[in-house]
């Protein structure tokens, strides 16, 4: 097993419609994945691209179990994630953690930044004693370049670049090998969302860490990706090396996407 | 007031074919850190039949400007400097290049700043309208779609026959370019999807046939597929209608696609002003290059991030908003806010580079 991260046929359906209400009383499967296979080695970034309502939120939340397959396997550093209990599968957690798109809503607005950074070491390591739990979240705060005094203070005092380093400090405090980001940059503007994708690729480098990236810009994803899966409908319509995507990509709707992207003319150089 | 005299942004000021010219226009808001100017001495202007893209980051002040214009801002704000719509059509006389002289206004137009809610009501729809972000938010759930745009129509024509009104109403969707819009107008806002919702806004905006259609970031919450119909949707209807269209977004991307003219907005102020060819190939001003080189392209290159994050509006550096996060900062940016300066025809930049 070389691969850090091996997905198989994994699959979600929803039931839709069948309420009370509806005119069928049977209603009907949606299946939000549908059989998606893909393998993600280590240090590599696995970008999944889509547009709204192709799957590719509800596939990163499966990932980490947040979301329950009904089919497939997950296979991370060999073992079935699926097959782990309650208890396994939170030991396992610290290896795998989750950036989110919203940083103003994904943090708790009445914790210290403090106590939100330290806080996976509370739930998961409890042999984790006070003194090393202060060090260790001053040591994630400055690594994704935030003050050590940001401690002290609360979400709504700081910007949101600034609240989008803070949870990746959270997710970063584990020293995980894995982590799935959901649209990271996507609520940022511009000049900040760049900082924040250098500061990911930063971190990469400097941790060995694997992305699994969610996006629906084809810009931002061709920056870090590696790979890069395209999703539609439930499936990869495509999925191959990141130059390939973007450059011959093969499928008609890789294609689509790649059109409707509007460009900025290359500048003249000054 | 920490303004300078008269801050005049746009070498376009008062143009004689011009539709909307906006001049030195400053919005003051009260806030518990007492009053900040989220816009701060803004010139611009828009022809019939043109695009101008208004480009800037969050708290640049680009949607404050746009409610200022629309005569919606909220109650307490303080506006001062000129707002005028639908200008001079008779005089073709130009004045002796004077920039920095009042110009003349034709009688036909009015300064909108300071008028009453009822003047507004006569200007807003009519003579300018809006389109927004979210479309979900700003349609009625619980109303179908045709009763919606009926609604906007009558509100312009209080008059017309209900036989007429149904003619006028699918004519607007279809114009629009909502596909079967017989069938879509018996359709309730949740049964259509994003695309096709701020299709139903746009044809809402249009049913008081005005001359300027503001844009806030109307395909910001859209997929990048659907983004590219509406644009083009724009587009045809600004070139068949001679719109005047302002179109609001921080996509210096979209701006390339559907702008003759870009407006480079930054804590309050337009900092640079061109046409987009040379605003985009040759940014003048610091913080458009670094935009510029902050946004993700196709094709992996090394993306540059500004440094810094954009100033509070109570704690405006007393020059160059941008100085503190410029590399290119010297002693004189702090002295005072630079003045707008022109180089060569069609472009400008607020910076002392220039």
């Amino acid at each position: 097993m070389n691969h850090l991260l091996a997905v198989r046929k994994l699959t979600k359906r929803y039931r839709r419609g069948g309420g009370i209400l509806s005119e069928s009383q049977r209603g009907s499967d949606f299946t939000a994945v549908d059989e998606v296979s893909f393998e993600v080695a280590a240090g590599e970034t696995f970008a999944i691209v889509g547009e709204s309502g192709c799957g590719k939120t509800t596939l990163a939340r499966m990932l980490l179990r947040l979301i329950e397959p009904d089919a497939g396997e997950i296979l991370f550093e060999g073992k079935n994630i699926l097959q782990l209990s309650a208890e396994g599968m939170r030991a396992e957690r610290r290896q795998m953690q989750m950036i989110f798109q919203d940083p103003f809503a994904s943090l708790n607005p009445r914790m210290k930044v403090g106590e939100i950074v330290g806080e996976p070491l509370a739930i998961h390591g409890r042999e984790v004693g006070k003194q090393e739990r202060t060090t260790r979240v001053a040591e994630a705060l400055r690594r994704v370049g935030m003050d050590e005094g940001a401690v002290q203070r609360y979400p709504h005092e700081f910007s949101g670049g600034q609240r989008q380093r803070i949870g990746i400090a959270r997710a970063l405090i584990l020293r995980p090998k894995l982590i799935v980001a959901d649209e990271p940059v996507s609520a940022l503007d511009v000049s900040v969302g760049a900082q924040v994708l250098l500061l990911l690729q930063e971190l990469q480098q400097e941790l060995g860490l694997t992305y699994i990236f969610i996006s629906h810009s084809l810009p931002v994803v061709a920056q870090l990706a590696t790979h890069i899966a395209v999703m539609r409908a439930g499936r990869f319509v495509e999925c191959g090396a990141a130059e390939q995507i973007l450059q011959h990509p093969r499928v008609a709707y890789t294609k689509e996407l790649l059109a409707a992207v509007p460009e900025i003319p290359a500048p003249a150089s000054n | 007031m920490e303004c300078v005299g008269k801050n005049r942004d746009s070498i376009y000021d008062f143009d004689v074919d011009g539709l909307l010219k906006v001049n030195g226009l400053t919005v003051e808001l009260a806030t518990p850190v007492g009053w900040v100017q989220p816009v701060n001495g803004v010139s611009l202007g828009i022809r019939a039949g043109e695009s101008v893209g208004l480009v800037g980051e969050s708290g640049s002040g680009k949607t404050m400007l746009s409610l200022a214009l629309m005569g919606l801002l909220p109650p307490g704000a303080r506006v001062s400097g000129e707002i005028w719509l639908d200008g001079a059509t008779g005089k073709k006389e130009k004045d002796n290049a004077e920039t920095q002289s009042t110009p003349r206004i034709a009688e036909k137009s009015r300064n909108l700043v300071g008028q009453t809610e009822e003047e507004w009501r006569a200007v807003r729809g009519r003579k300018i309208a809006m389109i927004f972000q979210e479309p979900m938010t700003s349609l009625n759930p619980v109303m179908r779609v045709g009763s919606q745009v009926a609604e906007a129509i009558r509100a312009h024509e209080s008059r017309i026959a209900e036989a007429a009104l149904h003619g006028r109403t699918l004519e607007a969707l279809e114009q629009a370019s909502v596909p079967e819009p017989d069938v879509r107008a018996r359709q309730f806002p949740h049964q259509l999807s994003g695309g096709l919702r701020q299709r139903v806004m746009i044809a809402m905006a249009l049913a008081g046939r005005p001359k300027v259609l503001i844009a806030d970031e109307p395909t910001t919450a859209l997929d990048v597929t659907v983004q590219k119909q509406i644009l083009e949707l724009l587009d045809k209807l600004r070139r068949e209608m001679g719109l005047g269209l302002l179109f609001i977004t921080h996509d210096l991307g979209v701006v390339a696609r559907i702008a003759d003219r870009v407006a480079v907005m930054y804590a309050g102020r337009i900092i640079e002003q061109g046409s987009t060819e040379q605003v985009l190939a040759a940014p003048l001003h610091p913080y458009t290059q670094g935009l510029l080189a902050a946004s993700p392209k196709l094709e992996r290159g090394k993306l540059v991030p500004i440094p810094g994050t954009v100033p509070q509006l109570n704690a405006l550096p007393p020059g160059c908003s941008f100085a503190p996060r410029c590399a290119f900062h010297r002693v004189e940016c702090d002295a005072r806010v630079p003045e707008f300066r022109p180089s060569g025809a069609e472009h400008g930049a607020r910076c002392v580079l220039v």
